[in-house]
């Protein structure tokens, strides 16, 4: 038979080094996002879903390789989440992170990537740290931050009328800077904070502090917390009435899949901001079905962005005809985002990707015409007044620019 | 006056019902508390954990079996008193003649396993549980919007506090219980069946908590945690208000309920620390508790 291992070796040696060059050249995204725990139905696997749809879409080939996508479970563990991050860039071959639900998680994979100059693409993360003192450049913030949610909706509600704020506000970190936010969003739009508490985080009754918001005579009464806590209040601020005195309840950072969770009944007539709603136009419905189709749920907000984010990427990598970030990055700078998420969209020098916005109204249950049909998009928030404008940005790499 | 303390009229009725009907839950749950302490000697901090029982017993009941608030108000109170005999006869009765803290740690260990086990099952978030129809809406009083549904808290729970007061402190059964309390050997010579009147106070004081969760249901969200949440406070009001007294528990827990919603108006930050302030200055000036006589 002769000495077949002669000719094998060699075989072997040119099959990896193909193998090799493919690897270079393919693009490949990891998913990193929360599968299990409380961001699971607004991120999760509806976020995996996402750039799978965004990538058969674009033809699910660039630069003459398949695109490949994998994804992973932080578990809300920054160690988990970091670690995971530190494999795909360094062993895996990815090359652009998506969504990251968990602020501390995200800001920590922010730094990792600008270390190995790749990309990552935030679509539920809500800190506006990532743009502002942490930002690099390769981070990049694509559906909502804290300014977008407090500035935006404070402004359009002001517009509206409704200039006299009360601020109910979780007593801990998260909800003295949604509250610092709020302030700065309100008396910067002309309105008014006629009063605020702060109750202790584990409050389960919001009897008094609702009647203090009720006595304040604030048009509107917002909340800053969070989770079971926003829940509680909102159920007892419709107990007490607070609707029918003519108040209205604000809670700034919602998501469609909290509506979902509720239910109408209890979240009619509530107004915030959002980057995205389904049930907008032709283009936003076709995608929503096919995303229906597959996973049984209309997409989220962050789901919405991470198909945007993604189809912006290929579509730079595809006209550079390369993957160096560097350069994809300045085409994805240099060109406008439209797609069926982001209206009038444009990626800043600072990371932000700045897109009109939506302040919406939930649906009485009586509005409601068929599954899902929760929000009525009450105006519309200009890009460059929904963000934080470069000029005011305290990005040092924009800075002074 | 009123602009001399900082606030209107408004403000201070409204505050002042309102804490009223968060007395109500301290009442009924310090109630229970102190009737089983009073006969057992058992300090029951599976207490918590029936109030929750008694809340899911609700939401079960109408989940899966279609009955609906009203039914369920008697009918969760009877099932989950039943597993308190079951609890009693099984586990409880074997420490009587132990020290306190072997029936504390045996009914907080217990408490933790309900709670992990209801955790597991049905998550942490909440289930949501309706006011029932003939009680949503609400009366405008001038001072403050009351939704129905609280008044009837308060209603409901001073009938139900004012009842046991009356049935153990002035009838023939409630004196055979004061008197199984006092001596037990002595009044089982008498032909009273001691062990079995234990096991029913046992029963009937969860049962009071196992009400309590029932009434809070429609309010707070039915969550395996609520009663982890409002036990640690009811001890304190059981502390403050004297161990096994149960005049003192029903006005300690309506008292407290007011002070704390008075703090919230003054000073909201402390309004969850203000009844352990109250209990560490009781402490300090009567050991035994306001109503509590020294032993």
């Amino acid at each position: 038979m002769g000495k077949p291992w002669k000719y094998l070796l060699p075989l072997v040696l040119a099959m990896n080094l193909t193998a090799g060059a493919a690897v270079a050249e393919k693009v490949k995204f990891g998913v990193l996002t929360d599968m299990s725990g409380p961001f699971s139905d607004l991120s999760g696997a509806g976020s995996v879903e996402a750039a799978r749809l965004a990538i058969e879409d674009f033809g699910g080939e660039v630069l003459g390789e398949k695109i490949e996508l994998i994804f992973a479970d932080h578990q809300h563990k920054p160690d988990v989440g970091l670690n995971t991050a530190r494999q795909w860039y360094d062993v895996d071959g990815v090359d652009v992170i998506l969504d990251v639900p968990n602020s501390a998680i995200a800001l920590a994979v922010n730094t990792l990537t600008a270390e190995k100059k790749k990309i990552a693409i935030y679509a539920s993360a809500a800190t506006d740290r990532l743009t502002e003192d942490s930002c690099n450049g390769y981070g990049l913030h694509w559906t909502f931050d804290t300014y977008s949610q407090t500035r935006g909706a404070a402004r359009a509600l002001i517009e509206q009328g409704i200039d006299t704020w009360f601020l109910l506000v979780a007593d801990y970190a998260y909800g003295h800077s949604m509250e610092e936010a709020m302030r700065e969003a309100v008396t910067g739009a002309g309105g008014k904070i006629v009063g605020s508490v702060r109750h202790p985080l584990q409050t389960l009754d919001f009897s008094s502090y609702l009647l203090q918001a009720q006595n304040s005579g604030a048009k509107i009464v917002a909340l800053a917390s969070g989770g079971d806590v926003t829940i509680n209040a909102i159920k007892q601020g419709r107990e007490f009435g607070l609707q029918q005195g003519g108040q209205r309840l604000a809670s700034l950072l919602t998501f469609i899949t909290d509506v979902h969770g509720l239910g109408l009944d209890m979240m009619q007539g509530l107004q915030f901001a959002v980057p995205y709603y389904w049930d907008m136009d032709d283009q936003t419905r076709a995608f929503a079905k096919r995303f229906h189709e597959r996973t049984g749920k209309m997409p989220g907000e962050a789901q919405a962005g991470i198909y945007s984010g993604v189809l912006h990427y290929l579509r730079a990598v595809k006209a550079v005809g390369s993957k160096d970030s560097d350069q994809v990055l300045t085409w994805m700078r240099d060109n406008p985002v439209e797609d069926m998420f982001s209206r009038h969209g444009k990626l800043l020098p600072n990371g932000r990707m700045v897109h009109d916005m939506y302040l919406v109204e939930v649906k009485s249950p009586a509005d409601k015409a068929y599954d899902w049909d929760y929000y009525r998009v009450v105006s519309t928030i200009p890009a460059e007044r929904a963000f934080r404008p470069l000029s005011e940005s305290a990005c040092p790499i924009t800075k002074g620019k | 006056m009123f602009e001399l303390i900082g606030i209107t009229p408004q403000v201070l009725f409204g505050q002042l019902l309102l804490g009223l009907i968060n007395g109500s839950f301290y009442a009924i749950l310090s109630l229970g508390l102190a009737v089983i302490f009073g006969l057992l000697n058992i300090i029951n901090f599976t207490h918590g954990a029936q109030y929750m029982l008694g809340a899911f017993a609700a939401w079960m009941l109408l989940n899966y079996a279609g009955i609906g608030y009203w039914w369920a108000l008697l009918l969760a109170p009877l099932i989950v008193g039943a597993l308190a005999i079951v609890a009693e006869r099984l586990l409880i009765s074997r420490l009587y003649k132990l020290d306190h803290l072997y029936g504390l740690l045996l009914t907080f260990g217990l408490a933790l396993v309900i709670q992990g086990l209801f955790r597991n099952y049905y998550g942490a978030s909440g289930l949501p549980y309706a006011i029932p129809p003939l009680l949503s809406g609400g009366h405008n009083l001038g001072f403050m919007f009351l939704p129905n549904y609280r008044g009837w808290v308060v209603v409901a729970s001073l009938t139900v506090c004012l009842t046991t007061w009356y049935m153990i402190e002035k009838t023939r059964l409630g004196s055979y219980l004061r008197a199984a309390t006092e001596n037990p050997v002595l009044t089982e010579a008498f032909g009273i069946n001691v062990p079995r009147l234990v096991t029913l106070t046992y029963a009937f004081g969860v049962a009071l908590a196992a009400f309590a969760g029932v009434l809070a249901a429609p309010i707070y969200s039915v969550n395996p945690n609520m009663g982890a949440d409002i036990i640690i406070v009811v001890f304190a009001v059981v502390v403050i208000g004297g161990m096994g007294s149960i005049l003192g528990s029903i006005i300690t827990g309506f008292g407290l309920g007011l002070i704390e919603g008075l703090t919230k108006v003054f000073y909201p930050e402390i309004s969850a620390t203000v009844i352990f302030i109250i209990m560490a200055i009781v402490l300090l000036i009567k050991p035994a508790g306001l109503f509590g006589r020294a032993t």
